[in-house]
């Protein structure tokens, strides 16, 4: 482990060797390949890192202080916000986390519906990954390939939630309502292609010299250093340790459904995308199982309680009007309790952490995302490398500003 | 051992005689029982209170014990009750498939606890995260600066004493 990490640069000493010939320079916040508005200060020897260190926060919003002033179904609308490429992971990481406060039994069919929405946020995000790792390496094109599949998968949110990218539709207790009729042969046609649209980009990457020459043996990392460092998900498995909280822990029941976790020893930056890749495979795998022995029954639980009843209830019967109206100007008490609930997104592991103190408001509610963890290991992996290879790195773990600011 | 995070178990007592063969209780109880000073098991999650001064060495215990992974920390500010901050700290075991939840409690209003970071790198920015919006020290961090708010920043936002909305 580099003893340095964690050190700003402009505060320390030099680093060993000829210091009076370093130069720290500034990338960022306004880099274009920095995902947003990252911003690191490099300590270079030449063109040679010596050291890195990322500064962030010029995306913090408060978040976290935001959710104690609101209800338990307010908090929903902002999770989305967090991490904004894979919003249905955090809608359903933090419907678990209060789910399981309340102690809440989710209709099968609206555990299964979860798991379908999730793995169609994982290719969501992981689309994006791929397009935007690949053009800051300097491949336009795949970036048009894979933004015209996400393009399909945001219609198909919009037809299912009313909204492309804030979905909102997992919430506590379900999810909103029940799917458009014709959403599920949508997802169909959808996964009927997306093979072949993988095998496309893949062809326009996997064999690409320059492509491979700029990430094979570039940004490696021991598997205990990652995992020492707090990286997790596909980083984490690129470098051989095999862990995924969908298979190892699940939740959602996703111990009904069979997918293979994809390891890579390699520990590099190719190990990375190809980890991706197969997992986008994987995630096809589970959405055809989700679809195919989709159960029947409700998409809510039965707590009026806390759930919205659905509309026409609403409006022909008075119980329903008055449960309606005690949730949306009183909200829902929720027990006390302390809950931490992970789930496996598309970045790697995802954590809410809710405390209740019985009111209807959550007393403390800390989101763990996975860019903010694995941003410590960046120095690890960059050190000893040429300025160029940053770029290469920072597109390889995938990361996501808002996720990291919050 | 699964069976036992089943049932709602409330105090030291009750957990250390329901779980005695749990990987972390047991840890724990060979290497310092009395540094344990609390125990819950509750919606499948166990809890297990430490004295702040021996919470690094407590998490040396469980790592020893299998749980490899640190995951998250974090702090909860209970004003005006006394002790006033608690410190949860996630560790997960990649062997085990298991978690387990530290806590720590510290009081005043500019407390210090001792850092895990020397021993868990990967907390680093979680606990420079604490103290950025809890004003909670810890001794020993390499590099214990503000990380989401400006560095001139007045305050720590997280507690429950710095308003939501309008001037401070």
């Amino acid at each position: 482990m580099p003893e340095t990490i964690g050190t700003p640069i402009l505060a320390a000493p030099p680093a060993t060797g000829s210091a009076e010939q370093h130069m720290v320079i500034n990338m960022g916040p306004q880099h274009p390949a920095t995902h947003g508005v990252l911003r690191l200060v490099l300590e270079l020897d030449g063109e040679i890192i010596v050291r890195l260190y990322p500064e962030i926060g010029y995306l913090h919003t408060g978040i976290e202080k935001t959710c104690e002033a609101k209800f338990y179904q307010q908090v929903v609308p902002l999770t989305d916000r967090v991490n904004y490429l894979d919003p249905l992971a955090n809608n359903l990481c933090y419907a678990l986390a209060v789910e399981k406060l309340l102690q809440l039994e989710i209709p099968e069919k609206g555990q299964w519906l979860r798991v379908l929405l999730a793995e169609l946020s994982r290719l969501n995000s992981h689309l994006i990954w791929l397009g935007t790792h690949a053009m800051d390496i300097g491949a336009l094109t795949v970036f048009l390939y894979t933004f015209r599949e996400r393009e399909e998968i945001l219609r198909m949110f919009e037809a299912l939630a009313g909204q492309r990218m804030m979905t909102s539709y997992i919430r506590v207790g379900g999810v909103t309502m029940e799917p458009p009729l014709d959403f599920f042969s949508r997802v169909q046609q959808f996964i009927d292609i997306l093979p072949e649209k993988i095998d496309e980009y893949s062809n326009l990457l996997t064999g690409n010299p320059i492509f491979r020459n700029r990430l094979i043996g570039v940004g490696i990392i021991s598997g205990a250093d990652a995992a020492a460092l707090g990286v997790s998900g596909p980083p984490l498995r690129a470098s051989g340790v095999d862990f995924d909280l969908r298979r190892d822990m699940p939740y959602s029941s996703y111990e009904k459904f069979q997918f293979n976790v994809p390891v890579s020893t390699a520990s590099d930056c190719w190990a990375r995308y190809e980890v991706r890749m197969l997992e986008m495979r994987e995630s096809i795998k589970i959405i055809q199982q989700a679809l195919d022995g989709m159960p029947t029954g409700p998409v809510k639980a039965d707590a009026p309680k806390v759930v919205l009843p659905d509309r026409e209830k609403m409006k022909t019967q008075m119980e329903a009007l008055i449960h309606h109206f005690k949730i949306v100007t009183e909200g829902f008490n929720v027990p006390k309790g302390e809950v931490y609930q992970g789930i496996e997104c598309g970045h790697g592991q995802m954590g809410y952490h809710v405390v209740s103190d019985g009111s209807a408001k959550p007393y403390r509610v800390h989101m763990r995302y996975p860019s903010f963890a694995t941003l410590q290991a960046l120095e690890a992996m960059c050190k000893g490398r040429m300025i160029a290879d940053v770029v290469a790195v920072i597109g390889s773990i995938d990361i996501v500003l808002g996720e990291i600011d919050r | 051992m699964a069976e036992a995070l089943n049932t709602q178990l409330e105090g030291r007592q009750a957990v250390v005689d329901a779980m005695a063969d749990h990987a972390a209780v047991r840890a724990i109880l060979q290497w310092n029982a009395a540094a344990l000073t609390d125990a819950q098991v509750d919606r499948g999650e166990l809890s297990l209170t430490i004295t702040p001064d021996q919470l690094v060495a407590a998490t040396e215990a469980i790592r020893a014990a299998g749980y490899n992974y640190f995951e998250d920390m974090t702090a909860v500010d209970w004003f005006p009750s006394s002790p006033r901050f608690q410190l949860s700290y996630h560790f997960v075991s990649h062997a085990l498939k298991e978690r387990i939840r530290l806590r720590a409690f510290v009081d005043g209003e500019s407390p210090t606890i001792a850092s895990v970071t020397p021993a868990w790198p990967a907390a680093n920015y979680f606990e420079r995260e604490v103290f950025d919006l809890f004003g909670i020290r810890f001794d020993g961090h390499p590099n214990l600066r503000r990380i989401l708010m400006p560095d001139e920043w007045q305050g720590y936002p997280l507690r429950k004493d710095y308003p939501v909305e309008g001037y401070r």
